[in-house]
């Protein structure tokens, strides 16, 4: 129940830490940090508009995708605090909920038979079947190196005994990093604050959505984070401190965390659209790296 | 009626009598503009028509840059059922746009025309069922290639265009832009209004963007046309006008190709830039695009001592932030893999598509009326015309920053030369002791930021205008843009788009 909180409450000031950081680096006062929760209330008052020419696959992608990441952060635990539903081989079924989430808004925008959105959605596929890999790589070899294969065995286990897992522990939370960039279709492989519909990946797909529907996807959007986030937590910050001075971290790390990605986005261009396959693939590489670590620790070569 | 001569050569900013401009035989018109649009340093700067009573006559301006003269040749034809003509694009590809336009307006054919396609749907057009919505696109017929179309409302609600990518997935295999929504008739007005202050406004609001430029022509036109000489102060007066409506425009295009880029941080300081030299224009006049700052024979503001010393500051404290910023740009890596050999033109296609100004000059060509053709203050102060050979989006942003940097040190020039010059400058002249000149052809050259505009007029015998022509860069340059797009990245098209900054309504009218 623990973890359930620290999401909901890492939540509220994520998005707007993000965009404040944004503004001061760019010479601007900025808006409120709740700003982006002001819009999204607003969105959520406001009806849906559905598309003559969309038919109810298009009306079920935002609520299935909202559902998916709601169930996905019952998955996720804060060390050994208990999360609400864990079993064995736990992460393939989160990571297919999510990858159910990202089919269902796929297809929605499929539904909708525009040019631009059928772009986008060609793009999403791509880079997500291009991040998968990274992903199971990481969590493999989390499980190869505890021993378990549920995220609240592994990470309670994981600096139980052993120095060497803070190693893997900062390897493991870079690719969580940049996976949650790709995921989140944040720079350098997507400009969240583009109006240009032609540049765009994640944020062309959801065009056609409106009002209430369109507030869901932005709240599914900002708890993606958390959760990937929640999981580099938790393979950073050690045990053995208490649990108040844990929370501490956990929060002083997102904040660093949405900062960073403030940071990183004031001070560089977005990729060339054809490099961010490349882009991916060296994420793929660096959790090659990690399993190559587990398995010499490990003893395994 | 048709006689043979050779053509005639005139100045920029000059006028003639328009029985003087020769009236040639079509394959005599046709052959000369063949042969010498085979020369690379000259160019058409205006190809257009108009009904002189019952005889349609066409006018040919090309701009030789290397004589730094205008060859004018005309061309007259009765008026009948079916016009037809041998089509100069066939053979001299920079032509296409003058061809389509002189079709939809007068219905003539031009036989063996490739690419009759409409180009701005005005309302006196001669086929009333030619409509918007049936515009003939270049089709596919394929199961693997896809179309996307952009707009015409575009994303950022800006001005209406239409565009229409042949894309093989990602890879855009041709863009095709169709531009005509928006019909102000602009060249109508300047006739249905005869007073000269409505016509000044008028050409402020051509294209907003370049009110100055557009101005700038328009009372040049009048000038020479009325036989109007004005002091080397006022000339630099405009001069400087217009220099600063370069550096404004530059440094803004700066800011939103960063925000293209998503580079934050250049964006916001470029777009910061910006907003201090149209406040400047605006303690100046009044109007930060420069509005009411040109008027015929004199000016309502003049430039003072006060205002040159405040320029200089401004100048001085706008290149402490431009400088460190655009050294930043061209040097940060992912802003460059975006910029370098994106959206490439070569210098050959800009001749063939007659590009001018900046997208000529970003792609090698030395094309630049300031020292081609002067008129005001570059007559007598030369300017440096900057070149670069890339013809990608980054010697597009980086000729800004060039052009920038050189306008800026021209300012500083001029104000020097200005404290030799006695002032102030005198008030405009009044209708009333102005006249223009009878039965005759003018016509101005002028380097806006974006490229040479071109204004040609024609008075009856009375002095009234009877016909106006405005040509906008951009009519010209539309193609560069479409040929940029060939064998990119659809996604690049944005950042493309923002390199060239055409005007939409400067294409319109």
């Amino acid at each position: 129940m623990l973890s359930i909180i620290l999401i909901v409450a890492s939540v509220i000031f994520f998005p707007g830490v993000i965009v404040k950081t944004k503004a001061l680096f760019s010479g601007r006062k900025g808006q409120d940090i709740l700003q982006p929760w002001h819009d999204i209330i607003r969105l959520l008052k406001k009806g849906s508009v559905y598309s003559t020419s969309s038919s109810f696959v298009f009306q079920l992608g935002a609520p299935i995708y909202f559902a998916t990441v709601i169930v996905a952060a019952l998955f996720i635990p804060f060390e050994e605090n208990n999360c609400i539903i864990s079993f064995s081989g736990d992460f393939v079924f989160f990571a297919y909920l999510l990858g159910l989430g990202r089919f269902m808004i796929i297809i929605s925008a499929l539904d909708v038979s525009s040019a631009f959105e059928g772009m986008g959605a060609n793009r999403e596929a791509f880079y997500s079947l291009l991040m998968e890999p990274a992903f199971f790589i990481l969590l493999g070899s989390l499980a190869m190196f505890t021993g378990y294969s549920s995220f609240y065995d592994i990470f309670a286990s994981l600096h139980y005994n052993s120095y060497f897992s803070f190693i893997i522990a900062i390897i493991a939370a870079y690719v969580l990093a940049n996976i949650t960039l790709v995921e989140t279709s944040r720079l350098p492989v997507d400009d969240p604050l583009t109006h240009l519909e032609l540049t765009m990946v994640h944020e062309v797909m959801v065009l056609d959505h409106s009002g209430f529907d369109l507030g869901i996807i932005k709240i599914a959007n900002n708890i993606k984070f958390i959760l990937f986030s929640m999981l580099s937590a938790n393979c950073l910050i050690p045990q053995s401190l208490d649990l108040w001075m844990r929370i501490g971290i956990l929060f002083l790390m997102q904040v660093l965390f949405a900062a960073g990605i403030g940071w990183f986005e004031s001070f560089r261009a977005r990729n060339k659209m054809i490099m961010n396959a490349q882009y991916i693939l060296s994420i793929n590489a660096v959790a090659m790296i990690l399993i190559f670590a587990v398995m010499i620790i490990k003893n395994k070569i | 009626m048709e006689t043979t001569s050779s053509p005639i050569s005139i100045q920029n900013q000059s006028t003639v009598p328009i029985a003087a401009i020769p009236i040639l035989y079509y394959d005599e018109f046709y052959a000369l503009i063949v042969a010498w649009m085979k020369e690379p340093h000259l160019h058409c700067v205006n190809y257009y028509a108009f009904w002189k009573v019952d005889v349609l006559k066409f006018i040919c301006c090309l701009a030789d840059d290397v004589a730094n003269d205008i060859k004018v040749l005309s061309h007259e034809m009765p008026r009948k059922e079916k016009m037809h003509l041998a089509s100069i694009t066939r053979e001299v590809y920079a032509f296409h746009i003058f061809e389509r336009e002189m079709a939809e307006n007068f219905g003539i054919e031009f036989i063996n025309n490739p690419w009759v396609k409409p180009v701005r749907y005005a309302f006196n057009r001669t086929n009333q069922n030619n409509v918007i919505n049936d515009y003939p696109f270049y089709k596919i017929d394929s199961e693997e290639l896809h179309e996307v179309g952009v707009g015409p409302i575009h994303a950022g609600v800006i001005e209406p265009g239409h565009f229409r990518f042949l894309c093989n997935g990602e890879t855009v295999l041709h863009l095709e832009i169709q531009l005509g929504w928006q019909h102000r008739g602009v060249e109508d007005l300047f006739i249905k209004k005869p007073a000269l202050i409505q016509q000044t406004v008028l050409s402020e609001s051509i294209a907003g963007d370049t009110a100055v430029g557009h101005s700038h022509a328009f009372i040049n036109l009048m000038e020479s046309m009325g036989n109007v000489t004005i002091g080397s102060r006022l000339a630099i007066e405009r001069t400087i006008a217009l220099e600063l409506e370069r550096i404004a425009m530059h440094v803004g295009d700066l800011g939103n190709m960063n925000i293209g880029l998503a580079y934050q941080l250049a964006s916001s300081v470029f777009g910061t830039l910006r907003t201090p030299i149209i406040n400047y224009t605006q303690t100046w006049c009044g109007n930060r695009f420069g509005k009411g700052l040109n008027r015929v024979g004199g000016t309502h503001y003049p430039f003072t001592d006060d205002l040159a010393e405040k320029l200089i500051e401004l100048l001085d404290r706008f290149e402490k932030s431009f400088a460190p910023m655009s050294e930043r740009l061209f040097s940060l890596p992912s802003a460059l893999m975006r910029m370098e050999a994106i959206g490439k033109v070569t210098k050959t296609q800009m001749n063939l598509i007659g590009a001018v100004g900046m997208a000529a000059r970003m792609a090698g060509i030395k094309r630049d009326v300031r020292t081609s053709h002067p008129s005001s203050a570059y007559k007598e102060y030369a300017i440096v015309s900057h070149t670069l050979e890339n013809g990608d989006v980054w010697a597009r942003a980086y000729l800004r920053k060039l052009e920038i940097e050189n306008s800026i040190a021209y300012i500083r020039k001029l104000i020097n030369e200005l404290k030799h010059i006695n002032g102030p400058s005198p008030k405009p002249r009044s209708a009333a002791d102005y006249k223009l000149g009878i039965n005759s052809f003018g016509i101005s050259l002028v380097e806006g930021w974006r490229g040479e505009i071109c204004h040609c007029a024609v008075t009856d015998g009375t002095g009234e205008i009877m016909h106006y022509k405005v040509k906008d860069p951009s009519v010209h340059n539309w193609m560069a843009l479409a040929l940029s797009l060939r064998d990119l990245e659809i996604s690049d098209f944005p950042i493309n788009n923002k390199s060239y900054n055409l005007s939409y309504c400067g294409h319109d009218l």
